[in-house]
């Protein structure tokens, strides 16, 4: 077969892609565990591992140069590493959403949260799985798969409305618990814009395999 | 690096044609069991490298090398060099496919029999593993007494490496192998480049700076006889060192 080569290196690409989009759901995950647990220690190491999802960026970028300097990608192809760059700036910025959670839980005093946690957790669950699902139908090219995908926003961005309403009882039934209610209102902001991201992706999935650029 | 793993080495290597300087001062070290592609403007010297490493220029009048090369760690242009067994452990692919106008088979016995490498009763296991590695076996098993002339281009060309890996090679040299292909058969080649370098070090000039960026491990430019540049291919098409080499791969000259 011809450049049995080339579509290894994009085979490779894509595991590391992957991989790279495993790390970030881990983070997003641990980020919400240690809220639970107003772990300021795990939050902290969650704050130094987001440089390892910056430098898995960084050297899946490279390898995505190297390929346009070498390999001469042309149509499918050509969109193909052109998504990839477009995917791993879209997951390094995750990474960074899961970091700025971590944050939330360091700058947290030593009171309890403001609440047991319902809703985070369920939009953290669903923002992992709209990410693990965007990234299979990249790799399976699944058009269909990445524009149910994109449906799913909704029911996150449904989630951080009920949150947001529910915060906003509590603030203004009791101002005391306003310090507490915004830290957990920006960590819904976060996973939002998570699932934000994974929205473009999945319009990325779109452009790769059809060539055509959607998106609002 | 150290010298193991490197299969042919220059050092300070000049070569004159007559009263022309073709080659100056190279010193290069190919690793065992890559693609090492030389590209640069015609004249550059390429390919007079090349045919350094089997001697091929020995034939041409006038012409003087000094410096060193050493093959496996032997000095190719020794007093006591043996030229003979030097052109089997080096073996060459040219341009234009140049089979033998003999059949399939013969093709790929012919270096067997010149060198009396092997049995008779072995040369039908031999052939069939040639062309299996170049991946014609398929093509050609009930064509083996067919004339090699009779092959397309591409089948002709595969047939020539094919012919040189009986002699059980340390390396190959490619003297621009795709010239004479066209696209599709020069992607073709490509792919069996890869494949063979598991066994074998290539050195391949090439005009086509785009087939050494695509099928090479590393790459040598060279300009006016001198090696300017040599390294990664992925680095020397993404980061050149010398500004010269990034005229000439971004095509500002040459």
């Amino acid at each position: 077969m011809a450049r049995e080569h080339f579509q290894n290196l994009l085979r490779g690409l894509e595991q590391e892609l992957v991989g790279m989009g495993e790390m970030v759901i881990a983070a997003i995950d641990r980020s919400i565990q240690a809220l639970k647990n107003v772990d300021k220690v795990e939050a902290e190491r969650i704050i130094a591992d987001d440089a390892l999802i910056n430098s898995k960026r960084w050297e899946i970028e490279n390898k995505c140069i190297q390929l346009f300097a070498t390999q001469q990608p042309v149509a499918g192809d050509l969109r193909e590493i052109v998504s990839f760059m477009d995917l791993i700036t879209n997951l390094e910025r995750m990474g960074d959403h899961a970091k700025g959670i971590a944050t939330i839980v360091v700058r947290h005093d030593q009171t309890p949260l403001l609440k047991p946690l319902i809703d985070i957790p369920r939009m953290a669950a669903k923002a992992g799985e709209m990410i693990q699902k965007s990234l299979t139908a990249f790799i399976t090219q699944d058009v269909d798969a990445a524009r149910a995908i994109i449906e799913m926003d909704n029911e996150v961005d449904a989630l951080y409305e009920q949150i947001f309403r529910e915060l906003l009882t509590y603030m203004m039934e009791d101002a005391r618990t306003i310090t507490r209610a915004v830290y957990l209102i920006w960590v819904s902001h976060n996973l939002e814009r998570i699932a934000d991201r994974v929205t473009n992706i999945c319009e990325r999935i779109i452009f790769m395999v059809t060539g055509e650029i959607s998106g609002n | 690096m150290s010298m193991s793993g490197i299969a042919i080495a220059t050092q300070r290597l000049d070569l004159f044609y007559g009263d022309f300087q073709a080659l100056t001062a190279v010193d290069l070290q190919v690793p065992e069991r890559e693609v090492t592609a030389l590209i640069g403007p015609s004249g550059c010297g390429k390919s007079t490298l090349l045919r350094v490493f089997n001697r091929m220029n020995d034939l041409i009048d006038g012409v003087r090398v000094s410096g060193q090369v050493l093959i496996g760690g032997k000095d190719i242009y020794a007093v006591d060099a043996d030229l003979l067994r030097l052109r089997e452990k080096v073996g060459m692919v040219f341009q234009r496919p140049n089979p033998f106008p003999l059949s399939v088979f013969e093709n790929i016995t012919f270096g067997l029999a010149v060198h009396q490498l092997a049995p008779r009763r072995e040369y039908d296991m031999i052939v069939e593993k040639a062309l299996r590695s170049v991946l014609l076996w398929d093509d050609l098993k009930d064509k083996l007494q067919r004339s090699a002339l009779g092959l397309s281009l591409e089948q002709q060309q595969r047939l020539c490496i094919a012919r040189v890996l009986p002699l059980k090679p340390q390396v190959l040299l490619m003297d621009e192998p795709c010239s004479a292909l066209d696209p599709i058969a020069t992607l073709h080649i490509e792919e069996l480049m890869q494949k063979l370098k598991q066994e074998y070090t290539i050195v391949i000039v090439t005009h086509n700076m785009q087939q050494a960026a695509r099928a090479s491990d590393r790459t040598g430019f060279m300009y006016l006889g001198k090696l300017v540049e040599f390294g990664l291919t992925a680095k020397i098409f993404t980061q050149p060192a010398q500004e010269l080499t990034e005229n000439y791969i971004s095509g500002r000259f040459g």
